[in-house]
């Protein structure tokens, strides 16, 4: 890292280096990697709970009579399915099918919607929807009015109730209220990007420093953790969500990633809609499948994926899965070579290294 | 902190002779910069080895590191706790968990390292 580039911080950027925390350049931004190991934070996310700053990830806000219809026009989900208080997962994709980004649609109001968005791709998000913008809504970009924080585990709901007279067991998976925690306004939303329980909270950023610590303090009989980026990649690929610049990109489509619930055929024409619809029909050629190395050695971002000796994909994202106590990864293969139990090779540093497919998520949380 | 009868590189492995065998290791500050170790990679018994060149390979949780040789020489032994207990390259860089043991070629190339004290004061100018 070149220490005259100039990053973009978070407003616990200052906390993160009193805490200690290995700081690193993730696009653009320097966040914390670690605290005390990235180990430590996987296990206390899957056992009790974890706290992530996750104020780097952007926030758009599409507002008036006609922001239904453009987000239904961007995103290939449904919104207008979407109920007041209700989220979902989307992509919003480019006309030939691949992915501008991932994102996650929340509706506060029948003309507001509320989208949080990749931090390296949140400039290119906003001019996206803009150009798409014929409905004339309103689209503001709102990534520096908002911190948000991810508090993640089993105790994650015991911890943050804690802060907060809103009743926390009452919403429901992918449903969030705005209400307050420690006596200030908060988004308080019932997702993540861990595979566990647990709530993301958006809150003005002046407030992020003192929520964090009241978050410390009220998780710290259940031995809360503050958790880096490269925990909350473990535990993501564990439960196999996408992380963009790996399982997807401009040029992979949802439906080649396994993301073919994110797009809604019976709703008005959407961008990226009729490109998909050829993809269909002629069949994806290319599928995203999940893997166990059987081999010594771990297959990692970028290893070319041998079929039978011959050279027919890449790993997008591969490692340790510390939950399992195995090395995992995710791959795009020929559709005709993705189903599961195939022997694979992974080219560990020039050297074939054997693999299986497995059906994925590889971990799935009891209910 | 780093024993003073160890030689270092600036790539942050140790090497200590007896007789014509270097046990070679990372140092303390290595495991620390790569966090959380899970998987390591070593050479055979058997194996030439040039100073310099990598030796084999040290995997955290989040990525891959290159072990460098400090000295050349034939690989006589490895050390086989780490395939099973990676982790103890966390616990105890400097005694348990070395990594190999190589019959030296070139003693000389011992002198071209660094003493404890230099290394130490690298590791600390390094921040």
């Amino acid at each position: 890292m070149s220490e005259s580039a100039v990053l973009k911080t978070t407003p616990l950027n200052s906390v993160h280096r009193r805490m200690k925390a290995k700081m690193v350049d993730f696009g653009g931004w320097e966040m914390p990697v670690l605290y005390t190991g990235v180990l430590e934070e996987h296990h206390a996310v899957r056992s009790s709970v974890g706290l992530f700053d996750v104020s780097h990830m952007g926030e758009i806000e599409i507002r008036g009579p006609e922001a239904l219809d453009l987000v239904n026009y961007v995103s290939s989900n449904a919104a207008s399915r979407l109920q007041i208080g209700q989220a979902h997962y989307s992509g919003l994709l480019y006309d030939h099918g691949g992915f501008v980004d991932d994102i996650l649609v929340h509706k506060v109001d029948e003309d507001h919607f509320f989208i949080c968005v990749n931090a390296s791709n949140q400039e290119k998000d906003f001019d996206h929807i803009n150009l798409q913008n014929r409905m004339r809504a309103t689209v503001e970009f709102a990534g520096d009015r908002y911190a948000q924080l991810a508090i993640q585990g089993p105790k994650a709901l015991d911890t943050l109730q804690k802060l907060t007279r809103t009743e926390l067991a009452a919403i429901k998976y992918y449903h969030f209220v705005d209400g307050q925690v420690s006596g200030v306004w908060a988004r308080i939303a019932r997702t993540g990007y861990t595979g566990e329980d647990g709530f993301e909270i958006y809150i003005a950023p002046e407030e992020a420093e003192s929520i964090w610590v009241k978050i410390l303090e009220a998780g710290s009989e259940f031995g809360i953790r503050p958790c880096g980026l490269g925990a909350r990649n473990t535990l993501r690929l564990e439960a196999k969500m996408a992380l963009y610049g790996h399982e997807i990109d401009a040029s992979i489509s949802p439906l080649e990633a396994d993301l073919g619930w994110i797009v809604k055929w019976n709703k008005d024409d959407f961008i990226g809609k009729a490109a998909l619809l050829k993809q269909q029909e002629a069949g994806v050629k290319r599928k995203l499948v999940g893997f166990e190395m059987v081999g010594r050695g771990i297959g990692r971002d970028g290893y070319e994926v041998q079929v039978d000796g011959v050279c027919s994909g890449w790993v997008t994202s591969g490692g340790p899965a510390p939950t399992l106590n195995k090395n995992i990864g995710l791959c795009y293969l020929p559709s005709e070579k993705a189903e599961i139990g195939r022997t694979i090779q992974i080219m560990v540093r020039n050297q074939p290294v054997e693999a299986v497919t497995v059906a994925t998520p590889f971990y799935k949380r009891a209910k | 902190m780093y024993p003073e009868k160890f030689r270092y590189t600036k790539e942050h492995e140790w090497v200590s002779v007896e007789g014509d065998v270097g046990t070679v290791g990372i140092t303390d500050h290595a495991q620390h910069e790569l966090g959380d170790i899970v998987y390591v990679d070593l050479p055979k018994v058997g194996s030439a080895i040039t100073q310099g060149k990598a030796l084999g390979s040290v995997e955290s949780v989040k990525a891959v590191s290159d072990i460098y040789s400090p000295v050349s020489g034939e690989v006589v032994a490895i050390n086989e706790l780490l395939a099973t207990s990676p982790e103890k390259l966390n616990e105890d860089p400097h005694g348990g968990a070395w990594l190999v043991k190589i019959r030296l070629s070139t003693p000389g190339e011992i002198n071209g390292l660094l003493p404890a004290a230099d290394y130490q004061t690298y590791v600390g100018a390094q921040g």
